[in-house]
C-alpha cells in the first residue's frame, strides 16, 4: 500500500517514540473498557433467566464460534447484547403492531404474526426446543456436544423441530440478533472492543471519508472507532 | 366534545417536503398557517448530531426514525382471496415520522419522470396501439404535461440543493449527462458528486459496450451551497449512514437543511408536533373540507383546527388513508371498476447482480445514499415495448452507499448462514464486492389498490388501510429482460463470482425485506372526477379547498424515485394555489 497523504503509515506509526506514548495511551483506555464488563460467566442478565442464558450462550457459540479467524459471538458478547435487546424496547415490541387476530400459520412473506414479542418468543421457543432437544439427542441444547448442536440447530433452522407455529420465527429472530450483536456498536453490549468490526475492515463510527472517494482500489487504512470513542 | 382552536387560512397536514413547501410558499401571500405532524420535532442539531445517528442497529435495523406501525401501519394481502394481515414490523417500505418526514431518511435520488412516462397511455397508443396493453392494466395519462412541470421540477432541484450533470439542455444533448433525459432549463445547482471505485468500473464497461453512463442525479452536496431561500448546505463527507438516517452533516437534502429554518422565520406559520390528524371535516353538504381534528399527544384530547385551506401532506399511504376515513371519495371497487379512491396503487419492480472481486477493494463504508453512474438506455422511453413484450423499462445504478456490516454484507451464494463458513465468509468477502442495480416500473392494474381493512384497527379505533398487491407478469417480464441485459455488463467486467437477483415468472410479494419506499397512486390526479381524485392542481374533485400532495398523486408510478416528480408537482400545485385559486376559491377545473 502506498502512503497516503494526511493518514499515517501503520508500521511508521508503531515506530515512532510519540506514537508509541499515543498508543499505549489508546491501549490503556480500552484496556480499562475491558475491565469495567464483568466476565460473561459473572454477567447478571436483566431478561434472561439461568436456563434461557445458558441456551443462548450455547447458540450463540455455535451460530458464530470461536474456532477460526475473527472473533466468535462468545469474543464478542453477543449473549449480553441479546439479553439486553430482549429488556428493551425491541424485546416488548413497544414499536410494532401487535392487536389481534393473529395468524402465525401465515405464510412467511406475511411476516411477524405471530402473537408473541421477541421476548415472549425466546421465553417459549427455548423450551420447547430444549425438549425437543432431550428426545432426539438425549440432552438439553447446551449440554450437547458441539457437533449435536450443529445438527439441533439446522433442524431448527429447517423447521424440523415440531414447534407451534407462534413458534416458527424463532430461528430466524436468534440468528438475526446474534448478528446484529456481531456487528452493531459496542455500546449496545455486543461486538466487544469492536473485534468483528476488526476482523472485517469496517471503520465504525468515523463517518467522514470525502477524500476517500477518489482514491481507487486502496484498502483504508484506519481501524474503528465506536460512538463511545473507543478505538482499536 | 373536541377542543376547538383559531381559525387559519390554511391547515397542513405533515411537515415533510410537501408541507414544507407549501407553508414557505402560502407564508409569502401573508395567509396565517398551521401545521400539523404527528411525530415529534427534528432538527440537525440536536436530533441528527454526530455520533447519534451513526447508530446501524438503532435506526438502520430497528428503525426508530421510522412510523412505529404501533401508531399506523396496513394491512397487506396479494389478492382479493387472501386475508389481509398487519404489517406489524416495517420491512418493504418505510414511511417515516416526526418534522421532515421521509426527506430526512431518504437516499437522496433525485429524478424528473421522462416526458413519455407524463403521457404513457398516449405513448403507446401511438407507438404500438391500445392492444399490447394487457387485461387488467390501468393507465392513464397525467393531466399535466412534462414543459408545464418543467420549471417547477427546476425550481424543486434549485431549493433541495441537487448534485448532477444535465444530459439535455434545452434540447441540446450535453456530454456526460444522461442523454435520454426530458430537456432541462438550465444545469443542476451544483456539480456531480465524486465517482468511486465501483462506479468508475462500472462506467468503464458501460462506455465499451456502447452505452451511456452518466453520475447520478443527487440529492446531496458536492460542494458549499446556498439556495432560494437562503439556506445552506455543506458538501457531503461520504459518511456512509444516508438511507434511514438523518445528515449530521447538512448535507443531504432534506426539509431541515432547505426550507424549515427559513420557513420558521415567517411569523404567520406555525407547526405543531405530536398533532395526528384523525379526520378531514366536512361542510354539511360535503362540497367544502371546514377543517381537521387531530389527536393532540399531549393533552390526550381531540382537538379541531378550522381552516379555509386544508393541504394534505402526509406520506402517499397516510394521505390516502386519512381520505378514506374522512369519506373525501367513493373507495375504489375492482370487481365494478367504481370509485376513485384507493386506485392505481403501484409501486417499483427492481433487481440487481453482485459482483465479487476478491483482489480489488471497494471500501464500501465511503458512500452516500445516490452514489454511482447511472445509464438509460433501457428506460421507459427507449423500449420497444411491442418488440420485448412487456410495457415498462428501469434505470440502472452502480454505487455501494454504505457500508453498514449488519445489513450490508454480500456473500457468494453457497456461503452458509451461520457457524464456521459464515464466519469466514464475512472475513473473505466484506469490501470485495460492488453491484450493479436495476430501479424499474412497476405499471398500475385493477387488482392493486387500497381500501380499508374490515377487522383491524389503530389505536384511535379507525380502520386500518388495507393494500391489495402483487407482482404482475408484465413487470416480471421487464425485470428478467432486465436481468439478462445487467448480467452482459456485469460478465463483461470479469468478476471472479456474479450472482444476481430478480424477481421472476410466479414472484410474490413478501413483506419482509426492504424494497422501496416509492408507494404510489391512490388519490391519482385525473381530466375527469370518474376517473380519479384531484385534477390537474391537486386539488380534490369533491371539496375544492383540499389540495393532496405527494407521490398519491401519480397516476401511474414512473421507472424513477418518486422525491423528483412529487417535488414538482408541490411547486406546481402552490403556484396554481397562488395565481389561481387565493384571490377566487373555487374548483379550478
Amino acid at each position: 500500500m502506498s502512503d497516503l497523504p494526511g493518514y499515517p503509515n501503520r508500521r511508521g506509526f508503531l515506530k515512532t517514540s510519540a506514537a508509541s506514548v499515543a498508543l499505549a495511551g489508546i491501549a490503556a483506555r480500552a484496556e480499562a473498557q475491558a475491565d469495567t464488563v464483568p466476565p460473561l460467566d459473572e454477567y447478571w442478565p436483566e431478561y434472561l433467566d439461568a436456563a434461557e442464558w445458558a441456551f443462548v450462550m450455547a447458540a450463540c457459540a455455535r451460530l458464530i464460534p470461536s474456532e477460526g479467524d475473527g472473533p466468535g459471538a462468545i469474543e464478542a458478547r453477543v449473549p449480553v447484547f441479546i439479553d439486553r435487546q430482549l429488556a428493551d424496547y425491541y424485546g416488548r415490541a413497544d414499536i410494532w403492531y401487535m392487536e389481534g387476530p393473529h395468524d402465525p400459520t401465515a405464510p412467511p412473506e406475511f411476516g411477524w404474526q405471530t402473537p408473541l414479542t421477541p421476548a415472549e418468543l425466546y421465553r417459549q421457543a427455548i423450551p420447547a426446543f430444549n425438549a425437543w432437544c432431550e428426545r432426539t439427542h438425549g440432552a438439553a441444547f447446551p449440554d450437547l456436544d458441539p457437533q449435536a448442536q450443529d445438527e439441533a440447530l439446522t433442524a431448527l433452522d429447517e423447521g424440523e423441530t415440531d414447534l407451534a407455529p407462534e413458534l416458527s420465527p424463532f430461528f430466524t429472530t436468534l440468528l438475526n440478533n446474534t448478528k446484529e450483536g456481531y456487528f452493531a456498536d459496542p455500546i449496545h453490549g455486543g461486538n466487544h472492543g469492536m473485534q468483528a468490526w476488526v476482523y472485517i475492515g469496517f471503520p465504525g463510527a468515523r463517518a467522514a471519508y470525502r477524500e476517500w472517494a477518489g482514491r481507487h482500489n486502496v484498502q483504508y487504512p484506519l481501524g474503528p472507532v465506536s460512538i463511545s470513542g473507543e478505538r482499536a | 366534545m373536541a377542543r376547538q382552536e383559531a381559525k387559519k387560512d390554511v391547515v397542513i397536514v405533515g411537515l415533510g417536503w410537501t408541507g414544507a413547501i407549501a407553508g414557505i410558499e402560502l407564508a409569502q401571500e401573508g395567509l396565517e398557517i398551521v401545521a400539523l405532524e404527528r411525530g415529534r420535532d427534528q432538527a440537525t442539531v440536536p436530533e441528527f448530531k454526530y455520533p447519534d445517528q451513526i447508530d446501524e442497529l438503532t435506526w438502520g435495523v430497528r428503525l426508530k426514525n421510522m412510523q412505529h406501525p404501533r401508531r399506523q401501519t396496513v394491512t397487506v394481502r396479494r389478492n382479493g382471496d387472501e386475508t389481509a394481515l398487519p404489517l406489524r414490523a416495517l420491512g418493504s417500505f418505510l414511511p417515516a415520522d416526526g418534522v421532515g418526514g421521509a426527506g430526512t431518511h431518504w437516499n437522496g435520488l433525485n429524478w424528473r419522470p421522462q416526458p413519455e412516462e407524463m403521457r404513457l397511455l398516449s405513448h403507446i397508443r401511438e407507438n404500438w396501439g391500445d392492444e399490447i396493453i394487457p387485461e387488467g392494466m390501468s393507465l392513464g395519462d397525467y393531466p399535466v404535461t412534462y414543459d408545464e412541470l418543467e420549471p417547477f421540477f427546476t425550481r424543486f432541484e434549485q431549493v433541495a440543493g441537487i448534485s448532477g450533470q444535465a444530459g439535455n439542455l434545452n434540447g441540446q444533448i450535453q456530454p456526460g449527462g444522461n442523454p435520454f433525459e426530458g430537456w432541462r432549463s438550465t444545469d443542476y445547482p451544483m456539480p456531480p458528486m465524486p465517482t468511486t471505485w465501483d462506479s468508475h468500473k462500472f462506467r468503464e464497461a458501460a462506455l465499451a459496450m456502447g452505452l451511456h453512463p452518466f453520475p447520478a442525479p443527487a440529492g446531496i452536496a458536492s460542494t458549499s451551497y446556498v439556495n432560494p431561500y437562503g439556506m445552506q448546505m455543506g458538501p457531503c463527507n461520504l459518511c456512509g449512514f444516508c438511507e434511514r438516517y438523518g445528515c449530521y452533516q447538512y448535507s443531504k437534502s432534506s426539509p431541515q437543511t432547505a426550507i424549515l429554518d427559513a420557513l420558521k422565520r415567517h411569523p404567520n406559520f406555525s407547526y405543531r408536533t405530536h398533532a395526528e390528524v384523525l379526520r378531514v371535516e366536512l361542510a354539511p353538504d360535503g362540497r367544502t373540507a371546514t377543517g381537521v381534528t387531530y389527536f393532540d399527544e399531549e393533552a390526550q384530547e381531540e382537538v379541531f383546527q378550522p381552516a379555509d385551506i386544508v393541504i394534505l401532506a402526509a406520506y402517499q399511504l397516510n394521505n390516502v388513508h386519512l381520505m378514506m376515513v374522512s369519506g373525501l371519495a367513493e373507495i375504489y371497487d375492482p370487481a365494478t371498476d367504481q370509485g376513485v379512491l384507493g386506485k392505481n396503487y403501484g409501486y417499483q419492480m427492481n433487481g440487481g447482480a453482485t459482483l465479487f472481486f476478491r483482489d480489488e477493494h471497494f471500501n464500501p463504508f465511503v458512500g452516500h445514499g445516490s452514489n454511482g453512474m447511472c445509464i438509460d438506455d433501457y428506460g421507459m422511453n427507449r423500449n420497444d415495448y411491442g418488440a420485448l413484450g412487456f410495457i415498462g423499462g428501469a434505470y440502472w445504478r452502480s454505487g455501494l452507499t454504505n457500508g453498514q456490516p449488519i445489513r450490508s454484507m454480500p456473500l457468494p451464494s453457497g456461503t452458509p448462514s451461520w457457524g464456521a463458513g459464515w464466519k469466514a465468509g464475512v472475513g473473505e468477502w466484506y469490501g470485495h464486492a460492488m453491484s450493479i442495480g436495476s430501479h424499474g416500473s412497476n405499471m398500475s392494474y385493477r387488482a392493486n389498490h387500497l381500501d380499508l381493512d374490515p377487522t383491524y384497527t389503530d389505536r384511535h379505533g379507525r380502520p386500518l388501510m388495507r393494500m391489495t398487491f402483487d407482482w404482475q407478469e408484465n413487470d416480471l417480464r421487464m425485470n428478467q429482460y432486465m436481468k439478462a441485459r445487467v448480467e452482459e455488463v456485469a460478465a463483461s467486467m470479469n468478476p471472479d463470482i456474479m450472482q444476481s437477483s430478480f424477481k421472476g415468472p410466479g414472484a410474490r410479494y413478501d413483506v419482509r425485506p426492504y424494497q422501496t419506499t416509492h408507494n404510489t397512486g391512490g388519490h391519482i390526479m385525473s381530466a375527469s372526477p370518474n376517473e380519479g381524485v384531484v385534477n390537474r392542481y391537486s386539488q380534490m374533485w369533491g371539496q375544492h379547498n383540499v389540495f393532496a400532495m405527494g407521490a398519491g398523486n401519480f397516476v401511474q408510478n414512473t421507472q424513477y424515485n418518486p422525491t423528483g416528480l412529487l417535488g414538482g408537482l408541490a411547486y406546481w400545485t402552490v403556484d396554481a394555489i397562488r395565481s389561481q385559486y387565493l384571490s377566487n376559491p373555487r374548483p379550478l377545473v
